[in-house]
């Protein structure tokens, strides 16, 4: 089982500064979430007026299913710059991709609890670390998309934009660059060094 | 002595990197280094665990070299320690008087001759530099005081100056900048052009950088660092050089002429240079007399 708890507020004001559409992912049930905190948190933003839509629906790690749920909410994605998402670390995952020219965030970070961890398409991966990342990487989790599970950016080992570990695996921060590049957004990564936190239970 | 103090003053600064020996005997390392570095480069610089290989360890081959009178870089990597280790062991260097470090991520553990470790990387090389200018200012990465006056040291960092994802390299440089590097040396560089217009765009970082230099011993070697290692194109024209004249080039006297030439034509570009022998110290006076140093 997972949790999923709300990032601080700050941080949550300064991902919705701009027109946002919110998708809430309920309904798993290897996932605890926030539901009554997020929907209190919501409404506040929704005061502060940027907010063009919230969608609440299920399962959005699986992105046909995704697809579908999404596709009558389309037009207020398309005109909207930043999609944030409550869910676990994989949910943010599909729908960046999914949504490969919008800005999306994490409103959420993920812990691991002990048990059975949902049923998750295999390509994307939550290292469930607690301090969720996906906010500066366009998407990307640098955990599980990068073998060293680098936090501040390429290692020297990257050839030709594979990992040195595996010449048939992409290098996670080579898909990270790129994807900040093409959102226009490499200035994210002029954030400060960063220092993971182990100090939380089953962090690996 | 720091480099930094060097570079400050506008010196060209030449380093040449050594590997511990797999074993404890340090005599050859001492004898090459007495031979063939000393008095003809600033500072050495000693790898940690270089390739994920186990071998003698950096700080102590450094306190060795530095009781021969040298001046030594030690190399240290973020694979085989977590934070507290890694912080114990730049203030254990600077107990030894040692006050040059280089501070990189390393090799994934699965690359060396002990694959089944674990990799540790709780730290990388831009949060180990943080960590080592935490504990300049008297802080451990905890945020607890050390006790006396804090250490102090020149925090050198690495950059492939001809990766085939440049940007994303100068974005990483970039961040080693902005967490305290105060200077680089780069990966091996056989392309003179691109090292060229790598500088131009790192010379906006404001900090030295060292022209990495390796003696290529043979076109097999070559071709090997081409297929394996990042950051290192060797382009076919000095693969046929390397070819050309079999004798000449097991010598090592083709391989000082590339090395040399490569030099010549970059260094007024860069603030230092940074010899990766090899194995081939006895290689370095030839190469730096050729290259003009």
């Amino acid at each position: 089982m997972l949790i999923t708890q709300l990032k601080s507020k700050d941080t949550i004001e300064s991902l919705a500064k701009a027109k946002t559409v919110i998708i809430n992912c309920h309904g798993c049930k290897e996932v605890y979430f926030p539901e009554h905190e997020a929907a209190e948190l919501q409404k506040e933003l929704v005061e502060n007026g940027n907010i063009s839509e919230i969608i609440t629906t299920d399962y959005i790690c699986n992105p046909e299913h995704q697809a579908l749920q999404l596709k009558k909410h389309m037009a207020k994605i398309d005109s909207a710059d930043t999609v944030l998402v409550f869910s676990c670390g994989v949910g943010v995952q599909t729908t960046a991709q999914s949504l490969a020219d919008k800005r999306v965030y994490a409103g959420c970070d993920t812990y691991p609890l002990p048990g059975f961890q949902g049923v998750t398409p295999l390509e994307f991966d939550c290292g469930q670390c607690g301090e969720c990342y996906l906010n500066y990487t366009g998407g990307i989790c640098p955990i599980t998309a990068c073998s060293k599970s680098l936090v501040n950016g390429q290692c020297g080992g990257s050839k030709n934009g594979k990992c040195e570990v595996d010449k048939d695996m992409e290098c996670g921060w080579e898909r990270i660059y790129r994807k900040l590049e093409a959102l226009n957004k490499l200035d994210t990564l002029g954030y400060p060094a960063k220092i993971r936190d182990f100090n939380h239970p089953d962090a690996d | 002595m720091r480099v930094t103090e060097l570079f400050q003053r506008g010196e060209f600064v030449i380093t040449a990197e050594v590997g511990p020996p797999k074993g404890f005997h340090v005599g050859h390392l001492m004898e090459e280094a007495n031979n063939y570095l000393k008095g003809r480069v600033t500072a050495v610089n000693v790898t940690d665990n270089q390739s994920s290989v186990m071998r003698l360890g950096s700080l102590a081959t450094c306190k060795a070299l530095l009781d021969e009178g040298l001046t030594p870089i030690c190399q240290l990597t973020c694979r085989d320690r977590n934070r507290m280790a890694l912080q114990t062991e730049v203030l254990s260097a600077a107990m030894f008087g040692i006050e040059n470090l280089l501070l990189l991520t390393g090799d994934h553990t699965s690359l060396g001759d002990n694959p089944q470790s674990k990799p540790v990387f709780d730290l990388d090389s831009v949060s180990l530099i943080h960590a080592v200018k935490k504990l300049e200012e008297g802080e451990d990465l905890g945020g607890n005081k050390l006790v006396g006056d804090p250490p102090k040291f020149a925090k050198g960092a690495v950059v492939s100056a001809c990766s085939d994802s440049v940007d994303v390299q100068l974005a990483k440089m970039e961040a080693k900048v902005r967490a305290g590097a105060e200077y680089f040396q780069t990966q091996a560089v056989f392309q003179p052009e691109m090292f060229i217009k790598f500088m131009e765009k790192a010379k906006g970082f404001g900090v030295p950088v060292m022209l990495g230099v390796i003696i290529p011993k043979s076109a097999r070697m070559a071709s090997y660092m081409n297929a394996n290692v990042a950051g290192i194109n060797v382009p076919q024209e000095i693969l046929d050089e390397l070819n050309k004249d079999p004798e000449k080039t097991k010598a090592g006297i083709t391989g000082v002429e590339i090395a040399a030439r490569i030099v010549k034509e970059c260094k007024a570009y860069c603030q230092g240079l940074h010899i990766m022998a090899l194995g081939w110290e006895s290689k370095v006076p030839d190469l730096l007399a050729q290259a003009g140093m």
